[in-house]
């Protein structure tokens, strides 16, 4: 199976081995990854507000692509799926929204109106190729971990938009912790903020945030936490102070579960 | 007047009806960063029904809203406080004047790690 | 040669204030067969009312039309009146110049020119009007009531004082209902199994009153005074009439491991067991899903376990026992199939799939019972331990937006108070213990209520803060990070909790609405009862011969559910006292020389009121013709008039509301 695939700024750059470890694993458990050609970044942030159109626009040219290939389009980043999948929901469900973002999109001579879907690279492993298969698929598993899933807060909010898993009670990256051999440990913070883009205005702010969560996940257990936000990753490691837990980005783990990470 | 007219457009902008609200403080209560914002979630909804404007157009609570959702989630009447916060910041994002982040900030808070989600995030909410 | 007379009514300014009724009273009185026409301000009142007997008298009236509100408000007034006069009550139909003229109409002129047209055709279809005799049905003499909890039981203890035979239908295998797992009642404080064990023991006693526990309505036909009802009796696979409650059986049981649902999951029960020390029935039941020897059969072995049948002295074990469908005829039906709180694996943001020491407020009520898990020790379910902080939340699930997923709408009434309760109830058996209440109101309306929540708050010491909590975070080491708001000193507060209780809101059984539809009688969307009028009838539902007590008609505390049951039981009772009901003769009345037999009719009947006969007729040359023809049973016709309309040959006609009369009334108003 084919999926049109948004990477996203950061993974095709500073974290251009997630990328890579993406791709390896989708191979090896049966399904594509077709990069959509010239995409734009999303922006990061989800634009709240009624009257933001133009910052729509890069995420419904993705969409339309993804359309136009007759795929899903697949993203591995919280924050991208968050963006992609709210804009979707907007395009097909807010007659102004869809009305205006068509206008803007004469010049392109491109027409979209929600037709695409919008799912997460764990939304295939759970619903596609499924948590046996991945884990028969398994080369070394990770046996003996206790590992943590730290979903952040785009993965999941809003649920009744994103509806990816039950937002207070997720069982979606505990569940891929299970096929890859792990034991989840499941510790209340996994689902609150780590401070987001907010180092730019106070550096405190994501400091206690990822505090609160570490000391949290450690106080129940855990070795290591696992997640799907390269920025949630950033903060949370660089902001560990005394917290021994180090925090790995799931499609590295995965690559390492099904023997494709390189030994360096 | 202007009061009013600031009010419309906020409420316009961020498609929220403040009159839902219960006053339960359950947004409050649940938000990450309350201790670093001046006015919370709460007091937004309330002080922008009552036309009370101007300490939020001035409060840097705007900034320190992490847009993470879950007061979004949880709010038992779906008043949705995060838009209605994002809808003042937008707001004064969109006068004329300096922005709250400025190009040239950004280097000092840089290293080789930062991913440039962080930047594109940062400049999506502190800039126009 | 008709003598109608218009009578047409102000109704205050409610009528008079948008229609013009002079005008239409002397309008109306123009029209052909119409020898009288007035207007007065409340045709309703004692003085109306004497208005139109009089001139039914005086005037000699055949026939009389009002021009007011709805007839559903007063038609049966009017007919009284007339009746009283000695005029046939059917020779009286009302115009409706209020719910569908002045109170959704603005214009005056527009509005008298409809309050005349509909006028005219009330007059034109009362010109038209049959002097109609109602029929009679026969009253069964038994009341069925539904559910065995308080309100159940009240109803039937009442029915059953006043002479008359009433079956209780349970579904669990004890009565009792919710108060039975209550420790305290608000605001007293009474112990509940106090009050309402005596209660279920003289149910048991009475000999007017049979208990069918572990039982279901499944199927229901008939109408009022005349139900016929199945009921479903599951098998508990013991013999009730054997079983003396020892409880040898249980003793004997090896297995310790079923989930006990009376204690809500907080502790294991045998597989053999009795809900509860003062259940009645007295009688064990097995969970056959867990049971050894009834999993053994499954798999082919009979020789599994079977230590409850060896202890037995009575002999009263039935592994054998199969479910039994029993068919009762009841003259009444009371509906007090109660609610139960919310599920709350929605509710996460407060930890409660994450610790067991975040309960339901009722499991926390179980946690305080003497016959609860912990023999009424209130001990943290994780490690038994006594719990020094305790954190309550109101609304939880309660007061949501229409278009919440996760919660209801409604207050759920009770909560307030019986959080106040355990608040009160925790610091006077544990003086050490901090309790905190999380509200957004204190609702507390009742007789005697602020009072004790202010006892709660000046006396006991508990701390109230407005505002909710957002999240629980457990800790290792057992505790609970409680984060709420506290609006009033405008702080994000940080309490550590060893227990954290969550006021889940309450709604409707997930029988009722099954219910509902075999008993064709209506619920809001909230799936609650609905009563026949929310201010003025509110033990009666839409209909007829079934009547609402409790919770199943919407969150109340005991008090008022008492009340309503007795209020429904005398209700049912009046119907019961009656030998014979009087019919509605509104009903269908097919031709039979024009019916060509075609069944059309009886397959569109909602009521199941349409059968065929075979009949003979005469025919040509002294011959003998058998037709196929309809019959009407006009008891269980409700006059819907569905039939009038499927029959192709326009045999099928509706008494007082003949399809000549409507042409009348559409001729009228063109």
């Amino acid at each position: 199976m084919t999926y049109s695939y948004f990477p996203g700024c950061t993974l095709k750059n500073k974290a251009i081995d997630l990328d890579v470890y993406a791709r390896k694993s989708a191979e090896a458990l049966g399904f594509t990854l077709e990069e959509i050609p010239e995409w734009q970044c999303c922006g990061g942030e989800y634009p709240m507000a009624k009257d933001e159109i133009a910052s729509k626009l890069s995420s419904v040219r993705a969409l339309a692509n993804a359309r136009d290939s007759g795929h899903d389009l697949v993203t591995l980043c919280s924050a991208c799926y968050n963006v992609l999948k709210q804009v979707n929901n907007d395009v097909a469900t807010d007659e102004n929204v869809a009305f205006k973002v068509n206008n803007y999109l004469k010049q392109d001579e491109i027409e979209y109106h929600g037709e695409a879907k919008v799912v997460h690279y764990l939304e295939i492993l759970r619903d596609v190729v499924g948590w046996d298969k991945v884990k028969a698929a398994v080369k070394k598993p990770f046996t003996g971990k206790k590992i943590g899933a730290y979903y952040g807060c785009l993965l999941l909010r809003p649920g009744k938009v994103l509806q990816l898993d039950d937002p207070e009670n997720p069982q979606l990256i505990e569940d891929f912790i299970k096929a890859i051999g792990g034991t989840p440990v499941i510790y209340a913070q996994r689902n609150e903020c780590c401070g987001a883009y907010t180092m730019f205005e106070d550096e405190s702010i994501p400091k206690n945030r990822t505090k609160k969560i570490l000391s949290n996940a450690e106080d129940m257990g855990a070795d290591f936490l696992v997640t799907s936000c390269p920025l949630c990753r950033y903060n949370l490691i660089k902001n560990k102070g005394d917290s021994k837990l180090d925090v790995i980005y799931f499609t590295e783990l995965l690559a390492e579960a099904l023997g494709l990470k390189e030994e360096k | 007047m202007e009061a009013d007219l600031t009010k419309e457009i906020i409420l316009q902008k961020s498609g929220v009806n403040p009159k839902k609200c219960m006053v339960c403080g359950k947004c409050s209560a649940t938000c990450p960063n309350y201790d670093a914002m001046e006015y919370h979630p709460h007091q937004f909804v309330q002080m922008v029904e009552n036309g009370d404007l101007e300490p939020l157009l001035q409060s840097k609570s705007i900034y320190a809203c992490l847009s993470c959702f879950a007061c979004l989630e949880r709010c038992p009447r779906q008043v949705e406080p995060a838009k209605l916060i994002d809808g003042v910041r937008a707001f004064v994002e969109g006068q004329r004047g300096p922005h709250r982040l400025d190009p040239v900030q950004v280097p000092e808070h840089l290293d080789d790690d930062m991913p440039q989600q962080a930047i594109v995030s940062a400049f999506r909410k502190y800039k126009r | 040669m008709e003598r109608i007379g218009v009578f047409v009514c102000h109704c205050g300014t409610n009528i008079a204030g948008t229609v013009d009724v002079e005008k239409v009273a002397e309008e109306l009185g123009k029209v052909d067969g119409v020898v009288y026409s007035t207007h007065y301000t409340y045709m309703c009142s004692s003085a109306g009312q004497q208005m139109i007997e009089d001139h039914i008298k005086n005037d000699k009236l055949t026939g009389v039309v009002l021009c007011s509100c709805s007839p559903r408000m007063h038609e049966k007034t009017f007919r009284s009146c007339a009746e009283r006069a000695g005029l046939n009550p059917f020779k009286v139909e009302v115009a409706n110049i209020r719910e569908q003229t002045s109170w959704v109409m603005k214009d005056m002129e527009q509005a008298t020119e409809k309050a005349i047209a509909l006028g005219k055709a009330a007059i034109a279809k009362t010109i038209l009007d049959t002097p109609l005799i109602a029929g009679e049905t026969p009253m069964t003499k038994r009341a069925l009531v539904i559910g065995g909890g308080i309100a159940g039981i009240t109803a039937a203890l009442d029915i059953a004082d006043a002479g008359f035979p009433v079956d209780i239908v349970e579904k669990d295998y004890t009565v009792g209902g919710k108060m039975a797992k209550l420790d305290k009642t608000f605001p007293t404080l009474d112990c509940a199994s106090c009050i309402v064990t005596p209660k279920m023991t003289e149910v048991s006693q009475n000999p007017n009153i049979r208990i069918l526990s572990a039982s279901e309505v499944c199927r229901v036909s008939g109408y009022i005074g005349n139900f016929e009802i199945d009921i479903k009796r599951h098998p508990r696979y013991v013999d009730e009439t054997k079983c003396t409650g020892c409880g040898a059986c249980i003793e004997k049981c090896p297995n310790k491991k079923v989930p006990n649902s009376f204690n809500l999951g907080l502790n294991n029960r045998k597989a053999i067991d009795i809900p509860f020390a003062q259940a009645v029935p007295k009688v064990a039941n097995i969970d056959a899903t867990y049971c050894l020897h009834m999993k053994g059969l499954a798999n082919g072995k009979d020789n599994v376990c079977g230590f409850c049948e060896k202890a037995c002295a009575a002999g009263a074990i039935k592994f054998d026992q199969k479910e039994e469908i029993i068919t009762e005829k009841y003259g009444a039906i009371i509906v007090a199939t109660g609610y139960n709180p919310i599920s709350l694996e929605k509710f996460d943001e407060y930890a409660y799939n994450q610790s067991p020491d975040v309960v339901s407020s009722l499991e926390f009520e179980r946690l305080c019972n003497a016959s609860g898990p912990t023999n009424g020790h209130l001990l943290r379910p994780s490690d038994g331990k006594e719990p020094k902080t305790i954190v309550f939340v109101q609304c939880v699930g309660s007061r949501c937006s229409a278009d919440s997923t996760k919660g209801h709408e409604y207050c759920s009434k009770i909560c307030c108070m019986y959080t106040a309760k355990h608040a009160i109830l925790t610091r006077d058996h544990y003086p050490d213990t901090n309790c905190y209440v999380f509200y957004i109101d204190v609702r507390t309306p009742g007789k005697l209520f602020d009072e004790f929540y202010r006892r709660a708050v000046e006396q006991y010491g508990v701390h109230y803060i407005k505002g909710q909590v957002g999240k629980v975070t457990p800790q290792s080491d057992g505790t609970l990070d409680v984060q709420g708001s506290d609006l009033i000193l405008n702080k994000q507060v940080h309490i550590k909790a060893d227990m954290v209780v969550l006021a889940a809101s309450i709604e409707a059984d997930k029988s009722a609405r099954p219910l509902a539809t075999m008993l064709t009688t209506s619920m809001d969307n909230n799936d609650f009862f609905l009563e026949a009028h929310a201010k003025l009838r509110p033990v009666e539902s839409p209909t007829a011969g079934i009547f609402l007590a409790g919770c199943c008609q919407g969150p109340k505390d005991i008090p008022e559910t008492v009340a309503q049951s007795s209020g429904a039981a005398a209700k049912a009772i009046c119907l019961l006292v009656k030998d014979k009901l009087k019919n509605d003769p509104c009903t269908a009345n097919p031709d039979e020389n024009a019916c060509n037999g075609c069944g059309q009719c009886a397959n569109v009947c909602p009521y199941g009121a349409i059968s065929y006969i075979d009949k003979d007729f005469r025919g040509p040359n002294r011959t003998t013709i058998t037709r196929h023809v309809s019959q009407v049973n006009s008891a269980m016709c409700h006059g819907c008039g569905a039939c009038t309309v499927a029959c192709p040959s326009g045999a099928m006609d509706l008494k007082g509301f003949s399809n000549k009369q409507i042409l009348a009334e559409v001729d009228s108003v063109l």
